[in-house]
């Protein structure tokens, strides 16, 4: 049996195993989650958490299902933050330098307090991931915004109102569909299926048996690491 | 929390024998040697998890005992006490399931004109889908084609897949690689301007784009953007329960259950399109998972019992290196891609024990016997079991790798340095509802979509093909169903008889009343804390 440790959730004392995650510590003392879980493994965003541990006036974050329990932490989930999004059309785009700027002028309303950077859970840079923003610079924040989580806690700081988030969401996908290559291999491949090229040498496959196929398998080449 | 001291002396091994490895040619099995390997050790082939399905289109078919039980369980709510015919919603195309199938059936019935409504158990693109870390296979290159594909695809599931499913895959590939692009997808590129594209276990090409080691993130931020851009609604924390028939017996909606609220949603549509995911919460065997917390095979329940077809349902997929160390991410997937990198599996001598590349099936099962009979695993101090997978051997880590490296860097064990501890985790099921090259399964009306369709993969799916298949599969279900909703009349006579059937078959079995399916969430509340309660 592993050692107890006491933790508070919801400002509720719970004795919990020592070393698990926040989110097993929940689950251990019997509560089922519904919200505020997701993925369970530091991907969707959905367990945002924010705590503090005794000793430190900090307010310090992590995501629940990747952040290990301490003696006397008091946590709490935040399962939904509020955020504006602006509803536009990738295709539509006419100036990507510029989009940003349109869609959310209330990003230079920064004050660059940098709250937002220290409360990414994922460690990203988010006041920089704005700066670029107001700059116009798509390359660098999606760059630097790639491994966003979307889990909110920036929104739920900034002192200018601001979704980082759906700030750089929308510049990732603006620079991927301007500016990102589009090999024209990929649309000559379209083309030949379209064409019919491929037809002929996969029905044969169809007709073929279980047998002709584990020959055909076994002697393919396979291409180098 | 580095590894225990205890590791020193294998560790040691690993490192002293990395030079030697580099240059070890590893064969490839047989097939006779791969088949044998595979009924030794595989999980699939243990008498004692299995059960045989004892009711529905399936009678007499062998599945995995957790699944038997969900499948043979009567349903959460009481018919009679719901008001079928004065719907909460009525609606050309009902989605259920808010992953990358279901996203992509959506947009495309969007597109074509239809009234769609989505309804998902936990947040828009909560999802497997979310999850995928390596990345979506596409016959794009010019040193490939859909016909390498197939034949990969079909040798990899050891021609067991359905024909026709594998075509529809792999000829629809490069248009959803396309289509991804276009909605804004970042997917990675060399300096010359081509598609990265790496290598993975059972294709003969490079053929895996990639969004680094976050592609399915990236894809389902990506189209989570796009429903919201397109205004599609979706009712989230609000899982289907059980189908609904019309008077003629095609699907003609569903009772949603709102987790919130504790109510029941009733929801009339033309056409039902299932893409609510896989069964990993549901623990096969005990096996831990990769899957997302809500994959608990809630699609295969309420359509099985409303007359679907299951195929290939005796196949599960357990990718060969989950975590093991530290012990907070147990389960979790380390993708297959560090093995197409040049990462080795590695015993606790430093000894190679399987052609990295090999299936998924095969290595799973070599990591199994590498730990059961020949006794060559790790063993952690709380008595799980793994093999070493050797990151150190991949070049540039840091920056290809950069989520997998930060996850562990969080435990103080630097993947650079140091090997990772792996075991078999489950992470799919291969089989699922039978579907055709449209998407449509035995009962009318109803499509399926992603990781709840089977036959695709057939008994084994290669990586990277089930985020080409949730694509492909999502927008012909979508395509096909604009047709049927578009040529049919409102359902009439909406009903749930089909309930009381299945109910009196279970009281027949002797089924107790308490077992019910969909479970909807694991339940990790430890029996001890359950006891004091």
């Amino acid at each position: 049996m592993a050692n107890l440790i006491p933790i508070y959730y919801l400002g509720k004392k719970h004795m919990v195993p020592e070393g698990v995650t926040i989110m097993g510590a929940i689950e251990s003392s019997g509560h089922r989650l519904v919200r505020g879980c997701g993925c369970r493994g530091g991907f969707c965003g959905a367990c945002a958490t924010v705590f503090r541990v005794p000793g430190d006036h900090r307010i310090m974050v992590g995501l629940a299902c990747q952040t290990r329990v301490e003696a006397g932490m008091d946590v709490a989930i935040l399962p939904y933050y509020p955020a504006q999004k602006t509803i536009y059309d990738c295709n539509a785009v006419e100036n990507p330098a510029g989009a940003l700027q349109l869609m959310y002028p209330e990003m230079y309303r920064c004050l660059g307090c940098s709250a937002c950077t220290k409360i990414c859970p994922q460690d990203l840079p988010v006041m920089d991931i704005i700066a670029a923003a107001q700059r116009g610079n798509l390359p660098a924040v999606a760059e630097l915004s790639f491994d966003c989580v979307m889990c909110g806690l920036c929104a739920s700081r900034c002192l200018a109102q601001m979704v980082p988030y759906n700030i750089a969401m929308a510049a990732r996908r603006i620079y991927s569909h301007f500016m990102l290559p589009r090999p024209d291999y990929v649309g000559d491949r379209i083309r030949e299926i379209k064409e019919g090229v491929y037809d002929r040498q996969i029905d044969d496959l169809l007709e073929k048996g279980p047998e002709e196929l584990q020959k055909l398998y076994a002697e393919r080449d396979i291409e180098c690491i | 929390m580095a590894y225990p001291s205890h590791f020193d002396e294998t560790l040691n091994l690993v490192k002293d024998t990395r030079r030697f490895r580099k240059k070890q040619e590893m064969k490839r099995l047989a097939d006779a040697e791969r088949r044998d390997l595979i009924e030794s050790y595989h999980p699939d082939y243990r008498a004692e998890g299995m059960e045989l399905l004892r009711i529905g289109s399936n009678r007499g078919d062998r599945v995995p005992g957790e699944l038997a039980k969900a499948l043979e369980s009567y349903s959460i709510f009481e018919a009679g006490r719901l008001n079928l015919s004065a719907p909460d919603y009525i609606t050309d195309i009902l989605i259920v399931g808010g992953g990358g199938a279901g996203c992509a059936a959506a947009l495309t019935a969007r597109e074509g004109g239809a009234e769609v409504l989505m309804a998902t158990k936990l947040r828009l693109g909560d999802a497997n889908t979310l999850m995928a870390e390596g990345g979506m296979c596409s016959p794009v290159r010019p040193e490939d084609s859909p016909y390498l594909h197939f034949i990969d695809t079909i040798g990899g599931g050891h021609y067991t897949n359905i024909p026709e499913l594998v075509k529809a895959l792999v000829m629809d590939g490069p248009e959803i690689a396309s289509w991804l692009m276009s909605l804004g997808v970042m997917f990675d590129y060399e300096a010359d301007g081509s598609l990265k594209v790496n290598h993975c276990g059972g294709h003969s090409r490079k053929r895996m784009l990639s969004c680094k080691d976050l592609t399915g993130l990236e894809l389902m931020r990506v189209l989570r953007d796009e429903m919201r851009d397109r205004e599609i609604p979706c009712l989230e924390f609000s899982p289907v329960v059980d189908l609904l028939l019309d008077e003629k017996g095609s699907c003609a909606g569903a009772v949603l259950y709102n987790m919130d609220t504790a109510e029941f949603t009733v929801v009339k549509a033309k056409a039902v399109i299932m893409a609510s995911g896989g069964i990993g919460r549901l623990h096969i065997q005990g096996f831990p998972t990769t899957n997302h917390y809500g994959a608990t095979a809630d699609g295969l329940v309420v359509a099985y019992r409303a007359g679907a077809e299951m195929v290939h349902m005796d196949s599960i997929q357990y990718h060969p290196t989950g975590t093991v160390w530290p012990e907070q991410l147990l389960g979790q997937l380390i993708t297959e891609v560090m093995r197409g990198h040049g990462a080795h599996l590695v015993n606790a001598s430093g000894e190679r024990f399987i052609n990295e590349l090999e299936c998924r099936d095969t290595c799973a099962s070599a990591c199994i016997r590498e730990c059961s009979e020949r006794g060559n695993g790790v063993i952690t101090p709380t008595g799980f079991e793994g093999v070493w997978l050797d990151t150190p051997l991949i070049p540039d880590i840091k920056n290809h790798f950069v989520g997998i490296y930060q996850r562990f860097k969080k435990y103080d064990i630097d993947i650079q340095q140091e090997p990772i501890l792996v075991y078999p985790t489950q992470h799919y099921q291969n089989g699922g509802l039978l579907i055709n090259q449209h998407a449509e399964t035995s009962l009318p009306g109803l499509f399926a979509a992603g990781e709840v369709a089977g036959g695709i993969q057939g008994k084994n799916r290669l990586a990277g093909n089930s985020l080409l298949d949730i694509f492909v599969y999502g927008r012909r279900a979508a395509r096909r169903a604009l047709i049927s909703s578009s040529e049919a009349a409102a359902p009439e006579g909406l009903s749930a008889q089909h309930l009381h059937s299945w109910h009196e078959k279970l009281k027949e079995l002797g089924i107790p009343l308490t077992q019910q399916a969909p479970v909807l969430l694991p339940d990790y509340t430890p029996e001890e804390v359950k006891k004091e309660g």
